[in-house]
């Protein structure tokens, strides 16, 4: 993604949840999404079959 | 008594009449209140509780009750962890407008029952995100090695406060790595149990998929005892499964036919040279020549990563709308990027946890326990933002757990051992075992403290 992706991607983002991200925050806000998008493309490239579990806390 | 006597040692002297609690608790203390300004390793000290309870705890001696393992030993809890009557801020500015605990966490009851003397709560990263010890708004905790450096986090002070001698016994807790850094960085020795272990309950939560509580020391009878005393069911974690296996009878039954190997790859890439040299140290004392490669760990880093952010953000939403001005900076910037990730990825990082769970246990049918760097580095200076691995520069605070995160994702039990390096700091490496078997780390813990390969070091403050 770039700058002006990840912009819009903080601005839409914020606008959902209802945050706000002032100016002076937005530098970091976006170096630490790029590397959270970076493990994201990780996990969604790993090759996982269908039929395998999540594996969240839950026990019925 | 020292102030580095451990907390056994303590015990049998206390119980045997050589010195009394009274007089244990008077000294831990004074040497809190002459040390704590250096290192600030605790938010707060219960002075007046620990006094009532060492006079306790000597009335029952003297009456002839069976004193406790752990009686009259000092310990503290990083302050995420319930203490009746003081807010658990965990870390924050804004818990600190919360109503007090109105009990002790069940840890917290567990080891006062065995004998031990609550003194105080413990500085930490704000809301358990961090790995550096660095917090905005009860300031940095210090290393008692070097005050410089930075104790590693987000046990901050449960690291410093073992470490410099305030108390031979504190609680932390570990996400991704937060048990295990501190204790590399401030040299001790650190338990994160298998996930399901000790119950979290009374404890404030970061990612509940991968939350554990544990014991750091400065020796391994301390662990074994102090978690020995932990261990039991609690309803009210949902993750608690209450399975009960006792460490004491075993410690010392020898590591002759455990089959111990080094990770290769992931964990020796962008290793400075003091974690190899530790690492390496280990693995000849203990005669282990093999190597294994953990499978699919950069991934599993990611997996975790992203399980990390997610749940972090989900639960510090309604905070993040109504006071973001009140969070440690660095904090609320990592969770506000976690709430913006895509969902999809979190329901892989959930799916591929199963699948590198199985992949990781299958390795286990060739050896019973591998050993792997804690840390890439010795301890940061505090303010270092940056560190090179493998030749890139990358940001200290989400980076320092590298080879932490991808074993807790999948919940294995690991110890943390401290290795003395040549450069004067210390540095950990981590005995991971296959889950509920912390008995193997134990074994090969002790091994190794015995025969001098691993020890605590005695900073001068």
């Amino acid at each position: 993604m770039d700058d002006k992706e990840l912009d819009a991607l903080i601005d839409i983002g914020a606008k959902i949840y209802g945050f706000n991200v002032k100016p002076d925050w937005r530098a970091a806000v976006k170096m630490h999404l790029t590397i959270c998008l970076g493990h994201a493309e990780t996990v969604l490239a790993a090759a996982i079959s269908d039929h395998v579990d999540p594996a969240p806390v839950f026990r019925a | 008594m020292s102030d580095w006597t451990t907390g056994t040692v303590l015990a049998a002297a206390i119980a045997a009449g050589q010195t009394t609690a009274k007089a244990t608790i008077e000294a831990c203390l004074t040497r809190i209140e002459t040390l704590n300004p250096k290192l600030n390793a605790f938010t707060a000290v219960t002075a007046e509780r620990a006094r009532i309870r060492a006079a306790a705890v000597d009335a029952d001696i003297a009456s002839g009750l069976p004193p406790g393992p752990l009686a009259g030993v000092p310990f503290a809890v990083k302050n995420l962890i319930d203490i009746a009557g003081i807010t658990t801020v965990a870390g924050s500015k804004i818990n600190r407008t919360y109503p007090p605990a109105a009990s002790d966490a069940p840890l917290v009851q567990r080891l006062e029952a065995a004998g031990a003397i609550l003194v105080g709560a413990l500085n930490m990263g704000e809301y358990a995100y961090d790995f550096t010890g660095e917090n905005a708004h009860d300031g940095n905790c210090r290393n008692p090695h070097d005050t410089a450096r930075m104790t590693g986090g987000s046990s901050s002070g449960s690291g410093s406060a073992v470490g410099g001698g305030l108390v031979p016994i504190t609680l932390g807790s570990d996400t991704n790595g937060s048990i295990r850094v501190p204790a590399s960085f401030n040299g001790v020795f650190g338990l994160k149990p298998t996930y399901g272990r000790l119950t979290r309950a009374g404890s404030f939560p970061f990612v509940s998929s991968l939350d554990h509580l544990g014991p750091l020391c400065r020796s391994v009878s301390d662990l074994a005892v102090t978690y020995d005393a932990m261990q039991g069911a609690d309803p009210n974690d949902p993750v608690c499964t209450g399975q009960i296996d006792p460490i004491m009878p075993l410690l010392d039954n020898g590591i002759a036919g455990l089959r111990v190997a080094k990770a290769g790859g992931f964990f020796r890439a962008g290793a400075a040279a003091e974690a190899l040299i530790a690492l390496d140290s280990i693995a000849a004392a203990l005669g282990a020549e093999a190597e294994v490669e953990i499978p699919d760990t950069t991934i599993a880093r990611s997996a975790a990563y992203i399980i990390t952010a997610t749940e972090g953000a989900a639960l510090h939403l309604p905070r993040l709308r109504s006071c973001p001005d009140d969070f440690d900076p660095d904090v609320r910037d990592r969770l506000l990027a976690g709430a913006l990730i895509p969902a999809a990825a979190v329901t892989q990082a959930q799916k591929f946890r199963r699948l590198y769970r199985q992949r990781v246990l299958a390795l286990f049918d060739s050896v019973d326990a591998i050993l792997a760097p804690a840390t890439p580095c010795v301890a940061p200076k505090i303010g270092q933002r940056t560190f090179v691995l493998d030749g890139t520069e990358m940001p200290v605070r989400p980076n320092i757990g590298l080879y932490t995160q991808p074993i807790s994702f999948i919940g294995l039990p690991v110890i943390a051992v401290p290795v003395p390096t040549a450069i004067g700091m210390p540095i950990g490496v981590q005995i991971i075992a296959p889950p509920w078997r912390e008995d193997i780390a134990f074994r090969i813990a002790r091994a190794l403290e015995v025969s001098g390969a691993v020890r605590t070091l005695t900073p001068k403050l």
